[in-house]
């Protein structure tokens, strides 16, 4: 009996000894993470959501990290969708987005005690690009909302050449996709909503923008959504209308500004609750003149002061 | 002489001490390797346990029949809509298709390599083919996007090069390295009296890889074959990156499509932990590791058998 129990001892102490080095890892991992920056300019967090903000974000966190060389900032860019995700499970500090936040995402995060406080920091014209090739310039509402429910699979249907359109879509962690989805292809130039329609089975989804746009570029038959910092002279933007009978408009920062192209879009930080100590400060610097330029810098239209 | 004496003495007491501390040693090592024995099951049970967790509950708000069988997958959409049967047939494709590619290139590799090759070419040969395994998928996914799509598009003449065939082409290189390591250890075990009974009878060198090597060694090509499918089943990043993504029942593998591996990696990152999304994707997990378990054990009782066969 004796013997026995001195056999099992030891591997039963190791794993007690390891057990409990993990539980006091875990613990100690959660409580640092909890604890919010400092109000001197120090101090670390992350911006994780939006694809099509990430440049600018990136460029951003730079130059504040420039000026402030104590404070590290982490960006990245897996979709929208990915952000509020994480800024529910309360694994980041400002999630990026190019969509609001739903209701019942609200309802989710108050479930776990997140108030999501929402800081509008550029405006982006959300563009819709083929390859240079392609002989078509501009397209209705309807029409994209066709083609993105696969009803219309030839090009020659909205006056182009005699070819199958392929479409590629942000896949549905995108902001992009949810604003695309609801903004232009359930409403189809309507005045309301028609939520009946979805994404074609044939829409093809990326999981990244750039992805999209390089295939586009190499695609003669493609057709893709992007922010406007995404575009480059490889693709060509389609000019949009929101009817037939309205002047269709190229996207840029000016139509953007004047309320003339149809697909302009907030783009969006979120924190818990109102920001503080240098999350504050980093926010305020995205809001100031000199950020706003930043924005310009990079391809989006500034909020207008 | 006294120097000798004392030197004695020394190992004596030393010797002794020795015994002891070896004795400890031991049992910290023995206890060690059985933790690290248990570790493996206790993973194992835990992913299993968190697996049927997460995913289980799914089924309360779409019921099995319209999971498994359901052609629309809408998980951000109002109300969300999860059918999982675009994913399941894309990984049949996929997998499908890289099997029959692998299997008659991995099987003929492994026959030269264990019966017409000369031993230094195939000492050589057989690490390079191991080599390929250790390539990243990623890396694998870069080469399908940036050589292999472009010309599958043209040679299919296709809309896109983003396809199922794309994704089970690069799949069945990565399977590659398991099915000729493991089949050319099952015909290099087969003993050599049946090959030298053959050639004695007059057949040829094709004659007997034919029908003696391969034959002797079927249980143990079908173990490798199993082994290779279950990679192809389990590859996510490669897939992701070629197989284009669309969410349509894939009719043809030329057709974009999402395969279950794929389904889960881009979209777990936007699923609120505990969600319906959430839930569905621990679903397709569950599918998944029920699909690659099966395989595996499949695969582990026919190497098994082939051990039995020429265990004398």
């Amino acid at each position: 009996m004796f013997k026995s129990v001195k056999k099992w001892f030891l591997p039963l102490a190791l794993v007690l000894v390891i057990a409990f080095t993990f539980a006091g890892c875990s613990n100690t991992t959660t409580t640092t993470a909890a604890t919010p920056t400092t109000p001197a300019l120090s101090g670390s967090f992350k911006i994780i959501g939006s694809n099509t903000i990430t440049p600018l974000s990136s460029v951003w966190a730079e130059n504040f990290m420039k000026d402030n060389p104590k404070v590290s900032i982490a960006v990245s860019g897996p979709g929208s969708g990915v952000g509020i995700a994480s800024l529910i499970d309360g694994t980041t500090d400002i999630c990026q987005a190019s969509r609001a936040i739903k209701s019942t995402e609200i309802t989710q995060a108050n479930e776990k005690g997140v108030n999501p406080y929402e800081i509008q920091v550029a405006t982006d014209a959300l563009s819709v690009v083929v390859n240079p090739a392609n002989p078509v310039s501009e397209l209705t509402f309807a029409q994209l909302s066709a083609i993105y429910t696969n009803q219309i699979t030839n090009w020659k249907e909205v006056g182009g050449n005699d070819a199958p359109i392929v479409v590629f879509s942000r896949d549905n962690n995108s902001g992009t996709f949810a604003y695309f989805l609801e903004d232009v292809v359930q409403m189809a130039g309507m005045t309301t909503a028609d939520k009946t329609l979805q994404y074609g089975g044939k829409v093809m989804m990326f999981p990244s923008t750039e992805q999209g746009v390089s295939q586009v570029a190499s695609n003669a038959n493609a057709i893709f959504y992007a922010g406007l910092g995404y575009l480059s002279d490889t693709v060509k933007t389609i000019a949009i209308k929101k009817t037939a009978n309205d002047t269709a408009v190229k996207p840029s920062v000016a139509t953007s500004l004047d309320g003339t192209y149809p697909i302009s879009r907030p783009l969006f930080y979120y924190t818990n609750g109102a920001p503080t100590g240098v999350i504050k400060a980093y926010i305020d610097y995205c809001l100031s003149a000199e950020g706003q330029q930043e924005v310009l810098n990079a391809g989006f239209v500034p909020l207008v002061k | 002489m006294l120097q000798q004496d004392i030197a004695q003495a020394a190992a004596k007491v030393t010797n002794k001490g020795l015994r002891r501390r070896l004795r400890l040693g031991e049992r910290v090592i023995e206890g060690w390797i059985f933790l690290a024995g248990m570790l493996a099951i206790v993973v194992l049970l835990g992913i299993i346990f968190i697996l049927l967790k997460e995913g289980l509950p799914i089924f309360a708000n779409t019921p099995p029949w319209e999971f498994f069988f359901g052609t629309h997958w809408y998980p951000v959409s109002d109300p969300p809509t999860f059918g999982i049967a675009a994913f399941f047939v894309s990984t049949l494709w996929v997998t499908l298709i890289s099997t029959a590619v692998a299997v008659p290139l991995g099987v003929a590799c492994a026959a030269y390599l264990s019966e017409v090759a000369p031993s230094k070419v195939s000492e050589t040969i057989k690490p390079i083919i191991e080599i390929l395994a250790g390539i990243p998928s990623v890396m694998m996914g870069f080469i399908g996007l940036a050589l292999l799509s472009p010309f599958v598009q043209s040679l299919f003449h296709l809309n896109t090069g983003l396809c199922g065939l794309t994704a089970a082409i690069m799949l069945s290189m990565m399977s590659l390295p398991i099915i000729v390591s493991v089949s050319e250890d099952a015909m290099h075990a087969v003993p050599k009296e049946f090959k030298e009974a053959s050639y004695a009878l007059g057949a040829t060198k094709w004659e007997t890889i034919w029908h003696v090597c391969i034959p002797s060694a079927l249980s143990g090509i079908t173990a490798a074959i199993m082994l290779g499918v279950g990679r192809a089943i389990g590859e996510t990043m490669t897939v992701l990156m070629v197989a284009g993504g669309a969410l349509a029942v894939p009719a043809s593998p030329t057709d974009p499509m999402t395969t279950m591996t794929s389904a889960i990696a881009s979209g777990i990152g936007n699923a609120v932990r505990g969600g319906l999304q959430y839930q569905a994707l621990f679903a397709v997990g569950l599918i998944l590791f029920i699909l690659t378990l099966a395989v595996n054990i499949i695969a582990e009782r026919v190497l098994e058998r082939q051990k039995r066969k020429f265990a004398r």
